[in-house]
């Protein structure tokens, strides 16, 4: 390193380690609960996550979310704000849309979570899922997952009557990109068809 | 978060033989969420959730509500419906969703204040750590009490579910290491006083069981107002849940309490009575709510929360008044 660093040595260097460090994600995907459990304090833990049956062992204090991001690596489950404010983590668990951030995995032993990524049939995409492109509603996509998770059970409650119940049915999915009337668009699109 | 054990009950026998010095855990969505902000933080978690405590059952005089039926399920039962509409709608003006179908009963009775000071463990709070002193009072008022608040802590209790249950006069059904009782819906919640620790009236171990709530003409023609900073997902700045029986254009017995604004959910007997003998129009209203804010105390940033209760509670009984 130069005797005196610029101002872009440093951002460089800067950037690098946090690259290192894993935080380029930005902090709020930080684990909740980092791998430093002893290992005798790791409990087991059996769940089917998109059809596919999985059994773990893992720190007690691991989220849902964390789960599925850091031990499986399903990363479509974003962490938005991890205080269930914002419905970026949304996930399916037993057909039921649920903020992964507030559960703690435990307590979904045995029962059958759905990711954005279980959502497609091969190469198919999911209706919603294609709804969501023919209507554009996204922008950066980050709240999509959660999004289409969403929208799929607010079809599946059969509560999506007229546009200001799918607006409330919505309102559990903050999206910061402001895609709300494509996404409204989106499931109106797709209510009535079954 | 701090490390901790877990266990998943197996009966609710299992559940109070492990209670005291445990942590029992419903839906997760307050308490874990407090563990991570470490503001909470039990050795011992007892996992509820899946106890046979979801049912929801017509007795000849009530309505009685298992504690984990979940805020979803109670809110689109049929008879919760038809009996007391202003439950409902007080549940699905809650949370979101994705929380209400997670969030339990017993769990939304004992969810833990929003306060932002409590929340934070870098500022003083009774409420969290005792003695350390009370951040709101000279702090950001926006979102605390104006009624029933002390020199020690003004915290809001933010419940919406409550506020319906409170002018209900619901019952909660308990189980503990010595045995079974129940508590009157307005004596559950503590007001802060000196000791604002101390929150709920339950002893060490005692698990809610189940909520009670007795029919009542009231409660059939009752409604749920909430207002709040968005249309939707957010806590109430000011709330009121509203029930009238009226026979012959006279009000017969009213039930009122309020929300977003006590530290506890505020249910007025007072102006529950001023209203009985009433023609229900405007002029009684506005009286009922003049009588529920007495008392008030407000702070520098929650001032306009006196005239916004008045005004939702206005509305709330012209809405009951109206009839679903
Ligand atoms: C972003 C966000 C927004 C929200 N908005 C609202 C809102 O607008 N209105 C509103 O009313 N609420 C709102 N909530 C709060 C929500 O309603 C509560 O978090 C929920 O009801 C708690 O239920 P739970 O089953 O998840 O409880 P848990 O988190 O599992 O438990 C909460 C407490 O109850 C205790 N407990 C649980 N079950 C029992 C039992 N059977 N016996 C004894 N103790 C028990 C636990 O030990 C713990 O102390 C919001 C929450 C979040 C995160
Ligand atoms: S990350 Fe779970 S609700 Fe925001
Ligand atoms: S598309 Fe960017 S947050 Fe919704």
């Amino acid at each position: 390193m130069p005797p005196n660093p610029g101002r872009r040595d440093v951002l460089v260097g800067g950037i690098a380690s946090a690259i290192g460090l894993g935080l380029l994600d930005g902090c709020a995907t930080v684990p909740t609960a980092p791998a430093a459990a002893a290992p005798s304090d790791l409990v087991d833990l059996s769940l089917e996550v998109n059809g596919q049956r999985r059994a773990l062992r893992i720190d007690p204090r691991t989220t849902l979310l964390d789960l599925l991001r850091e031990n499986l690596g399903l990363t479509g489950a974003k962490k938005g704000c991890d205080m269930g404010q914002c419905g970026a983590c949304t996930v399916l668990v037993d057909g039921q849309r649920i903020d992964s951030c507030l559960a703690l995995a435990l307590q979904v032993e045995g029962r059958k979570v759905t990711t954005i990524e279980g959502l497609a049939r091969g190469e198919e995409l999911h209706p919603m899922q294609a709804a969501f492109i023919e209507e554009d509603a996204f922008q950066c996509g980050y709240c999509t997952p959660g999004q289409i998770l969403s929208a799929v059970a607010l079809l599946a409650e059969g509560v999506a009557d007229s546009d200001g119940a799918i607006r409330e049915g919505m309102s559990g999915n903050i999206c910061r990109c402001g895609a709300y009337p494509n996404i409204c668009a989106a499931v109106r699109r797709l209510r009535g068809r079954g | 978060m701090r490390h901790f054990s877990y266990q998943r009950a197996a009966s609710v026998e299992d559940a109070v033989r492990a209670g005291p010095g445990a942590a029992f855990l419903a839906g997760g969505t307050s308490l874990v969420d407090l563990m991570k902000l470490e503001v909470l933080n039990p050795s011992r978690l007892v996992d509820v959730s899946r106890l046979d405590l979801r049912g929801i059952e017509a007795r000849p005089d009530g309505l009685r509500i298992g504690a984990c039926a979940t805020n979803s399920e109670v809110a689109a039962h049929p008879e919760v419906k038809r009996r007391f509409p202003v439950l409902s709608e007080a549940l699905l003006s809650g949370a979101s969703p994705q929380l209400r179908n997670v969030a339990t009963v017993a769990g939304n009775l004992m969810q833990r204040t929003r306060c932002a000071y409590y929340r934070d463990l870098a500022t003083a709070c009774n409420k969290r750590e005792p003695g350390s002193g009370c951040a709101a009072l000279e702090g950001w008022t926006r979102m605390h009490a104006i009624l029933g608040g002390s020199e020690r802590c003004i915290a809001l209790h933010p419940s919406d579910m409550c506020v319906a249950m409170a002018a209900l006069q619901a019952v909660i059904h308990v189980r503990g290491p010595n045995g079974d009782r129940d508590i009157p819906f307005g004596d559950f919640h503590l007001l802060p006083g000196d000791h604002p620790e101390r929150e709920f009236a339950l002893e060490p171990g005692e698990l809610v069981l189940s909520v009670f709530i007795p029919f009542s003409a009231a409660g059939m023609r009752s409604r749920y107002v909430k207002v709040r900073d968005r249309a939707s997902y957010a806590f109430a700045l000011a709330s009121c849940a509203a029930g009238l029986e009226i026979a012959s254009g006279k009000i017969r017995a009213a039930q009122l309490a309020l929300g977003g604004v006590g530290t506890k959910p505020w249910r007025v007997p007072e102006a529950e009575q001023a209203l009985q003998g009433q023609s229900p129009e405007r002029v009684a209203f506005q009286r009922a709510a003049e009588i529920a804010v007495r008392g008030a105390q407000t702070r520098r940033d929650n001032a306009f929360k006196m005239e916004l209760a008045r005004r939702t509670a206005v509305r709330a009984l012209t809405l009951a008044a109206e009839g679903a």
